[in-house]
């Protein structure tokens, strides 16, 4: 199963791995393993962070997250997987996004679980500003390697 | 046809949708992109950096994408998400 969110709201891992932990037809009892990435606000600017601006695509973020999810199950033997994205200001030590994925089988859960982070970052609609301390703001630019990291997939499991 | 702008591109434009029907000519959103170009200098500088995303009916696209005037089309610069 799918679950995808996109939420101002902040998430609890916690309970995201709990409803990883539990199938719709075993009470968990296919999963074997379950591999979770959380990202979360950096700042490493010269000029100290305040916040995070999320923008997004209301619409087209959900579809393509859903799209990504629906990819990766696809090409691995997966049992659940859960985006969740945040939106809105975030503060530098805030998290920003969670992927996890149960499966019967560490591997599929690893590579299906960095594949979707891979290209969510590449092609999900979002965009992010940094709003500075001193009130300066800037938007930040996409980066060559997270490019590289989508297009390894290609040809690639 | 709706036209969405976002990220940097609604800022630089100062709009973040854009109604308008669709020019005479314009078959792709590549060919749509160019002809927003000639609204304005605003909209050169903007639309011209050669580092412009398509997006139609909420999909990622590319420029050769034949569009009409039913659609929700989306440009964006490059995304930055995770």
């Amino acid at each position: 199963m799918i679950s995808i969110s996109v939420q101002e709201k902040d998430f609890d891992v916690g309970e995201e791995y709990r409803q990883l932990q539990s199938d719709d037809t075993s009470a968990g009892a296919n999963i074997g393993g379950i591999a979770i990435f959380t990202g979360q606000v950096r700042d490493l600017t010269e000029n100290p962070l305040k916040f995070m601006r999320l923008e997004h695509y209301p619409g087209m973020t959900e579809k393509s997250l859903q799209q990504t999810a629906e990819q990766a199950e696809e090409r691995w033997p997966t049992i659940d997987i859960r985006i969740i994205h945040r939106i809105g200001d975030l503060a530098p030590g805030e998290q920003i996004v969670f992927v996890g994925v149960s499966s019967a089988h560490r591997d599929a859960a690893f590579s299906a679980c960095e594949f979707s982070m891979d290209i969510l970052k590449t092609s999900a609609p979002f965009w992010k500003k940094e709003q500075h301390v001193d009130g300066a703001s800037g938007w930040v630019d996409a980066k060559d390697v997270d490019q590289q990291r989508a297009e390894r997939w290609q040809d690639s499991e | 046809m709706k036209v969405l702008f976002f990220g940097s591109l609604r800022e630089q434009l100062g709009t973040g949708e854009l109604n308008t029907a669709l020019p005479d000519g314009v078959k792709t959103i590549g060919q749509l992109l160019q002809s927003l170009q000639s609204q304005g200098d605003a909209w050169k500088l903007a639309l011209g950096t050669g580092n412009v995303l398509f997006a139609v009916n909420q999909d990622m696209v590319d420029e050769n994408t034949a569009i009409n005037d039913s659609d929700e089309v989306a440009l964006f610069p490059p995304v930055t998400g995770g």
